[in-house]
């Protein structure tokens, strides 16, 4: 056996990787990349759908950008609080609060409140329907419920329920954006995760042209506007808007509105509770109550209506003793 | 080949013994990275560095260490060790010169390695007994014949993605046909050296 031809085969073979290794080692150090480490890192806390909700195209995108300052850390919708606090936790910031958000279909136009202006037979689909004189229902701002919407979410949290209009499911919705683009109605919006009292309609018409065609429609009556005890809601372009940062959900709107088309069951209206131990009788709750529903003399221990409450939490803020839960 | 001259090398390699259309080498790329002529450019570029380097080297190594040591036998992987490293080192500064190249190339880069255009033209430098200037030239040109071969057939493959191809023959298959359509029409260089 030729021992040399080993000797020289191990010796030449492996004395060239050795110098390519060498050589690949110094290219590497010196044509480093420099790649910002807290972008890395903000890329591993991402959820990494690349839903495009935040604006960046892609997880990668935004994760740049927070490094270099250009996004906000709660930028993005589908991680909510919790990634956001992940990520100012990298960049070495404070998170600045961020209600998670669903989409929401404002529309209860569903087949026995809305008519129909004619029969339509062509693609399933919104943005086809919609072509067609404005879609087969009789009201111009509702739910055509083809499910154009269903069709772009990427988290499967929009479905046409029975009666044929879209539906958000809260617990799946990221607030990515996308069925709020899609929608050639504008009739989805972003709404507080949670928020019971929802004005579901989006009708700009006149209240006469509303009651023709849809039977839940806003008006635009202005009733909600004059009870409402936080000046919460308003009445603009003939259709009621709800400030999400003032409701209290309270109710009041949702008992008063002739139409019913503000959303709310009110028998998940909450209570307020007064803890007779802890209660001073300080007198502040019966004052800041907006239905009078508070009584009690000074430094005796109050008591709640339950008739009369409507679990707006305007005493719970106010009490100084924290005596009052909302139960 | 042994005495050829460096004009004749060249326009060998480049149009009569096209790689791609006459020795059929290097197929993978040449399908893979052809969809859009900014990006074939970029990989005519990479792999013309390294074709024209790997050829420069394994002749040295062929000739100082292989020979040298009479382990010729050990050839094919000597070779493709140079040409790992090679291009190892391309990705690497290509990602520091023009990120946006790098990520266009994609998975295609590190898939020179096993390009066998490279292989394939270090093998036949030393069959051809070329010298080492002979080498550097074939190797040039062979690069040169890839790139030229990858940028017309990704030209004619931007015009196919927007006119009217018979559905069956959509993507790869008209691809391919093309492919074999310009690989005929090299054929019409076969006399010319």
């Amino acid at each position: 056996m030729n021992i040399n031809g080993l000797i020289y085969s191990t010796l030449s073979l492996g004395g060239m990787g050795l110098i390519f290794g060498a050589g690949l080692a110094y290219a590497s150090q010196k044509f480093a990349v420099e790649i910002d480490p807290k972008a890395v890192a903000v890329r591993e806390v991402l959820p990494g759908a690349n839903c495009g909700g935040c604006g960046y195209p892609g997880c990668d995108g935004f994760a740049n950008a927070v490094a270099k300052g250009e996004a906000k850390v709660n930028g993005c919708p589908v991680g909510g609080t919790e990634t956001a606090e992940k990520i100012a936790e990298i960049m070495g910031l404070v998170v600045e609060d961020s209600t998670k958000m669903v989409a929401h279909v404002i529309c209860n136009g569903t087949c026995d409140n809305a008519k129909e202006k004619y029969e339509y037979i062509g693609i399933q689909d919104c943005k086809a329907a919609n072509i067609v004189n404005g879609g087969s229902k009789s009201c111009s701002f509702g739910c055509l419920g083809l499910g154009t919407c269903v069709d772009v979410c990427p988290f499967d949290a929009i479905f046409i329920n029975d009666k044929g209009i879209a539906e958000v499911i809260d617990d799946k919705c990221t607030a990515c954006g996308n069925c709020i683009e899609a929608c050639p109605k504008n009739v989805i919006t972003l709404v507080p995760y949670g928020q019971e009292v929802i004005v579901d309609c989006n009708s700009k018409d006149k209240g006469k042209n509303v009651k023709v065609s849809c039977d839940v429609g806003c008006i635009g009556c202005k009733i909600c506007e004059k009870n409402c005890p936080f000046d919460a809601i308003h009445v603009v372009d003939n259709l009621a808007v709800i400030d999400y940062t003032k409701c209290k959900e309270c109710m009041i709107c949702v008992e008063k509105c002739p139409t019913g088309a503000i959303a709310g069951n009110i028998d998940n209206r909450k209570k307020a509770e007064i803890d007779e131990e802890t209660c001073i009788g300080c007198t502040l709750c019966t004052k800041v109550c907006p239905v009078d529903a508070i009584e009690g003399e000074v430094k005796k221990p109050h008591k709640v209506d339950v008739e009369k409450c409507i679990g707006c939490g305007a005493c719970v803020e106010k009490c100084p003793k924290d005596a009052i839960k909302l139960k | 080949m042994e005495n050829a001259s460096i004009f004749v090398i060249l326009v060998s390699s480049i149009l009569v013994n096209n790689f791609v259309m006459s020795k059929f080498l290097g197929i993978c790329p040449f399908l893979g990275v052809s969809k859009q002529v900014e990006t074939a450019t970029g990989m005519g570029m990479a792999v013309t560095f390294v074709i024209t380097l790997a050829g420069m080297i394994t002749y040295l190594v062929q000739k100082y260490i292989l020979v040298f040591f009479h382990i010729e036998y050990l050839q094919t992987v000597a070779f493709i060790l140079v040409i790992a490293a090679l291009v190892q080192f391309v990705e690497i500064v290509l990602q520091k010169l023009s990120p946006v190249l790098y990520q266009a190339l994609g998975v295609y880069l590190p898939l020179i390695t096993t390009n066998c255009a490279v292989l394939g033209l270090a093998l036949l430098n030393i069959q051809y007994k070329l010298n080492f200037v002979q080498t550097i030239f074939h190797s040039f040109g062979a690069a040169v014949g890839f790139s030229l071969a990858i940028i017309l057939f990704a030209g004619i493959r931007e015009r196919l993605a927007i006119s009217d191809v018979p559905a069956p023959f959509k993507g790869f298959p008209i691809a391919l046909i093309t492919a074999g359509l310009m690989s005929m029409a090299f054929l019409g260089f076969a006399g010319l050296v």
